[in-house]
């Protein structure tokens, strides 16, 4: 039983063991119904709840803090860490509170002497196990352990101190980092891999005193099904799960001279940056990180959202593409429903679990590798330098864009098309290391010749975003008219929200306009679009793309879609695994709302919002990619393949 | 060992039990079962009739009746003698709890090291099918449809608590749930589910069959019946017995040939060490339980080695989810080796108890809660033992 309506739990579907899953109480036994209130004294105070409830959730109602480790908002419940126990008058034991639901009414004391003791003992216990110090930890000042011991006034380490390491540290991949001597075997990460995203390659391995978290068989997390979200990451209560730290490396660029080192910002660091500066969640960033950005030494601060609009223009291209090849021309080459490319967590995750479904995915880059190729050929070409000489740094939420700029076939350019990824986290950390504290920075805008962007690449942050672009751009591409005549202010509302799975029908009217320049080379009219209607998908959590899936394997309504969006991580890119700790439902919301906000701005601005009105987008297909979205050179530099890797490792 | 002739449990007459609880209701299966007073035997302690009623009490599509023959408790073999011996009254048991519940289908939970019993079992089980004893409208009894099947354990010792059972027998990891819920609420693919030790269901078959007061004329009050004990350790006659609760440790010596024991630790590893001084207390739930588990160390045995073991085991055995049974075990280990090597200072030691009575009311199953058992009563009954260890500059 559980009153958490996101929770996969409540809904049955998640894979995580029983064990650790809320059970469900039927009411015989009860003498009441479920909903039903139920009166509770907590500390003295009385509560009334709806039966199930659990007593943390219910001392949390009334102001009553109990301290959490093993217990997170987008979880199942585990219960194992026991740090979180009270006292329940008439049971000899103390209970879990985070996974005891109330059905009777208790009388609850959260700190009486006995516990008090029990939760110094867990303490010392876990920290007779923890090798790690503070000082040199990228959670010291942000760790749910390390502030739990000094709440509960940890003084010496009662049953001792490791002094050695026990584990090595697994840098196998390039996106996480596991150092398990930092791991405190909450397995928030194990239900994250398995139950939010279902991929599942963390789980506990061994028994008794030799219990550990472990990857598949042991193996090193780069060789096994890991999708790199970095989920993981952001539900970890200590530093025992970190990205890969390219920080060094990416100073190391700044201080040589011989190096143009440019940087382009994603819209989703922006909205959470704010964050890792102890301001409230939701406050966008953008204007101050780019001086902040220009003081640390970047020498041109760049917008993604220039190549998530050359993305749209580009995927959008091979959507109308597809659907005249198979709806008109009855070719079957390039399958429907299309399924969008920007998320390379997502990727990866079809490469091991749906490979033979590969055809689908758009074969457009993600923002991040366009603006990376575009980086070392065409704005080099223009500007007079040497491709050789430029370190291109990308700014994203994400882990896996860690792994993605290391694909080897991600060098189109002739270099490397991304050097180095960053994310919000590790950028915050360069920019107090300069000593700038981010929101008294004076606002300034992005670098040319990409400086302009429109909302659409902002929206591509959140769950719909992308498929919100798209759209604005296809109703226009095809009607000839303004979105605005169909959705006011241009906001498509179906496709926006965080459920799971979002299915969505719009109606393309029977008057149809001509088709634009830019495309006509690529169908000669719209008369076979004409009152057709648009089947869209948004899925957001591999675990809800799974859904998907699923449904698409069964014949079901998302098998009738023309186009889909996914995103790895739950909420879109703003979840992402490279966003400051934590996360819960609330601060994802946060974020969407700074980013449908700065998309608003642009209108109330009267800059553009729509892709294809971005006058740098144009000019790339003026000057540069003369033969068109889809045209021979954007199909070098814009476009990738992907690699069938399967579920079965060696 | 002895073959447990001359008990009462062999002369139970075969299914007089089950054909008299289809004679009546339910309700009055379950009311009989109550009246005896039994508790589970397999160290717990629980109302067999309790739990029997609050499965009943649940609606569903689904019940399950679940035989724990995990038997993983060192010093244990009682539940292998009755499976080996009795089969029939444990079958018996579990067709009678079915229908008071109104379950249809039985799981034996058999321990992996009894595979050798399969066989039989499985002839046993084909044999009362086709005496109309299981399967459909049994004894004639419209409705009443029920049939076992035997699951092989995983060997982990944890998987005879119930609710890692059931995750075994549900193909996960054993490790015990949260609770509640307990499983007469949300049990085997989250139905009601009743899990009783293999005794339990024997003693179940044995009071249908010759009444509730009949049970109670043995044993204490708030302890009735009989019970069967696995005795090993630093004895004349080790095996299994049949004693009514309440007997004094120093009787169940003599009948055993212990006497001249140091100390007996009753209700196995997780069980309490009872110093010789403390044989007049009685093996009863009012005073001290057991699972049926006594092993007695004779006066030449180190307590210090003894508990050791016991830790070592838990050591192993903890499933390793909770931080204080899957840590606290190693550090009370570790204790007791520093203390063997004379390196535990008394603030230690005192730490190393309070962090024992952390264990038992902070860990999330009965493991983890009783396993600092035997350390506690140790430390507290053989001080002479411990305090000639700590070393005297502490
Ligand atoms: C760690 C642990 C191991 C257990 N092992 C067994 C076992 O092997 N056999 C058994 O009958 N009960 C065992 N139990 C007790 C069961 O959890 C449960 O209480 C019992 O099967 C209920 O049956 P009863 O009421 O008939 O005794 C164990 C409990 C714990 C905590
Ligand atoms: S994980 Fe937390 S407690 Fe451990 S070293 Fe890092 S900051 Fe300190
Ligand atoms: S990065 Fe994602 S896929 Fe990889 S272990 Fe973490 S949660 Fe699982
Ligand atoms: S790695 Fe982090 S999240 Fe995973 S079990 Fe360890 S401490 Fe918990
Ligand atoms: S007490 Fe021990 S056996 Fe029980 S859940 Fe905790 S770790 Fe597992
Ligand atoms: S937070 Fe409740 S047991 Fe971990």
């Amino acid at each position: 039983m559980t009153s958490k309506k996101n929770n996969p739990c409540a809904d049955g579907t998640c894979r995580v063991p029983t064990s650790q899953r809320p059970q469900t109480i039927s009411t015989d036994a009860n003498n009441g119904d479920i909903g039903a209130l139920v009166t509770v004294v907590i500390d003295d105070q009385e509560v009334k709840v709806p039966m199930g409830t659990t007593i943390l959730e219910a001392a949390r109602s009334i102001g009553v803090k109990i301290p959490t480790l093993c217990y997170h908002e987008d979880l199942c419940i585990a219960g194992v860490c026991r740090i979180c126990l009270v006292e329940v008058e008439g049971q000899r034991t103390l209970q879990a509170s985070c996974a005891y639901p109330i059905t009777q009414p208790i009388t609850v004391k959260t700190h009486t002497a006995k516990v008090r003791q029990a939760r110094r003992h867990i303490l010392d216990l876990m920290l007779s196990e923890h090798y790690g110090e503070c000082y040199a930890c990228f959670r010291n000042n942000n760790c749910e352990l390390q502030s739990l011991a000094k709440e509960y006034g940890v003084d010496y380490f009662r049953f001792g101190h490791p002094e050695k390491s026990r584990h090595k540290i697994d840098r196998s991949s390039y996106s996480v980092v596991r150092d398990m001597d930092k791991c405190i075997q909450c397995r928030r990460c194990v239900r994250t891999c398995i139950d939010l995203q279902e991929v599942g390659v963390l789980e506990a391995l061994g028994r008794g005193d030799k219990t550990e978290i472990a990857t598949y068989l042991d193996k090193p997390l780069g060789d096994v099904v890991c999708i790199n979200c970095g989920q993981c990451i952001n539900r970890c209560p200590t530093g025992a799960l970190r990205a890969n730290d390219p920080t060094d490396e990416v100073w190391a660029a700044i201080d040589d001279p011989t190096k143009h080192v440019v940087m382009q910002t994603a819209p989703s660091p922006r909205a959470g940056i704010c964050e890792e500066f102890g301001m409230e969640a939701g406050t966008p960033m953008t204007w101050e990180m780019n001086t902040a950005l220009r003081r640390c030494g970047f020498d041109k601060v760049f917008d993604t959202n220039f190549t998530a609009d050359l993305t749209i223009i580009e995927e959008g291209t091979e959507l109308i593409i597809r659907l005249y090849k198979t709806l008109v021309e009855g070719d079957t080459s390039m399958p429907l429903p299309q399924f969008t490319s920007c998320s390379p967590g997502w990727v990866k995750y079809i490469e091991h679990f749906y490979p033979e479904r590969l055809g689908h995915v758009s074969s457009a880059k993600s923002p991040q590798q366009m603006f990376g190729a575009m980086i070392k050929t065409w704005y080099a070409q223009i500007n007079n330098i040497d491709p050789a000489d430029i370190v291109s740094v990308a700014l994203m939420p994400c882990s896996a864009k860690k792994f993605e700029c290391n694909r080897p076939e991600m060098c189109d350019s002739g270099y490397k098309d991304i050097d180095y990824g960053l994310t919000t986290r590790e950028l915050a950390q360069m920019i107090r290391e300069a000593g700038i504290h981010l929101p008294d920075m004076p606002k300034s805008d992005f670098d040319d010749p990409f400086g302009t962007a429109t909302g659409s690449g902002v929206i591509f942050g959140a769950t719909g975003g992308v498929m919100e672009a798209a759209l604005r751009t296809v109703i226009e591409l095809i009607t000839g008219k303004k979105v605005e005549d169909f959705y006011e202010h241009a906001d498509i509302i179906p496709v926006r929200g965080f459920e799971g799975c979002r299915y969505v029908e719009l109606q393309i009217p029977e008057e149809v306009g001509p088709v634009p320049d830019l495309i006509k080379h690529l169908v000669p009219n719209w008369d076979w679009v004409k009152g057709a209607t648009l089947k869209v998908g948004v899925a957001h959590g591999t675990a809800n793309a799974k859904k998907v899936m699923e449904d698409i394997k069964a014949g079901g309504k998302f098998s009738e879609c023309h186009f889909i969006e996914f995103m790895a991580c739950p909420g879109g890119c703003l979840g992402g695994g490279g966003q400051p700790i934590p996360t819960t439902p609330e601060i994802r919301a946060a974020r969407a709302r700074a980013i449908y906000a700065e998309d608003a701005a642009y209108g109330k601005a009267g800059k553009p919002r729509k892709s294809h009105e971005n006058p740098a987008v144009l000019r790339v297909y003026e000057e540069f990619l003369k033969e068109g979205p889809c045209g021979h050179l954007s199909h070098k530099l814009l476009h990738t393949s992907y690699t069938p890797r399967g579920k079965f490792i060696g | 060992m002895s073959t447990m002739n001359d008990t009462m449990l062999a002369t139970i007459e075969a299914d007089a039990g089950l054909k008299a609880a289809l004679q009546q209701s339910r309700i009055d299966v379950i009311g009989i079962i109550r009246d005896s007073g039994m508790k589970g035997r397999g160290g717990a302690g629980f109302p067999t009739g309790v739990k029997w009623n609050l499965a009943a009490g649940v609606h569903s599509d689904k019940k399950y009746v679940v035989c724990n023959a995990d038997e993983g408790e060192p010093g244990t073999f009682k539940d292998r003698v009755i499976m080996s011996d009795w089969p029939d009254l444990v079958f018996e048991g579990m067709t009678i709890a079915a229908y008071a519940i109104g379950a249809d289908e039985g799981i034996v939970y058999l321990r992996g090291e009894y595979t050798y019993l399969v066989k039989q079992l499985e002839e046993c089980l084909q044999k009362r099918r086709d005496n109309g004893l299981l399967g459909h409208s049994i004894q004639g009894k419209e409705g009443f449809n029920f049939d076992i099947h035997i699951h092989m354990g995983s060997g982990a010792y944890v998987c005879g608590e119930e609710t890692a059972l059931i995750e075994s027998l549900e193909g996960q990891r054993g490790e015990p749930r949260n609770r509640p819920p307990f499983p007469v609420n949300t049990g085997f693919k989250g139905r009601p589910t009743i899990v009783n030790n293999v005794e339990t269901f024997a003693w179940a078959s044995a009071i249908l069959s010759k009444g509730a007061d009949w049970f109670k004329s043995f044993g204490t009050d708030k302890s009735t019946g009989l019970k069967l004990f696995s005795v090993s350790g630093d004895v004349a006659r080790p095996g299994v017995y049949e004693f009514p609760m309440g007997i004094t440790i120093s009787e169940l010596l003599n009948q055993v040939g212990g006497e001249g024991a140091k100390a007996v630790q009753i209700g196995g590893a997780s069980g309490h060490c009872v110093p010789a001084s403390q044989f007049g207390r009685t093996i009863a739930y009012e005073d001290i339980a057991t699972g049926g588990s006594i092993i007695v160390f004779g006066p030449e045995r180190d307590m210090l080695d003894v508990v050791e073991n016991f830790l070592e085991f838990f050591q192993d055995e903890s499933c390793g989810q909770c931080t204080p049974c899957r840590i606290g075990n190693t550090k009370l280990l570790d204790g007791v080796r520093m203390l063997k090597r004379g390196e535990c200072s008394m603030k230690y030691l005192r730490e190393l108890v309070k962090l024992g009575q952390t264990m038992q009311i902070a860990a999330k199953c009965g493991l983890g809660q009783s396993s600092p058992n035997a350390f506690l009563s140790i430390v507290e009954n053989f001080q002479n033992e411990i305090m000639g260890r700590i070393p005297a500059s502490a």
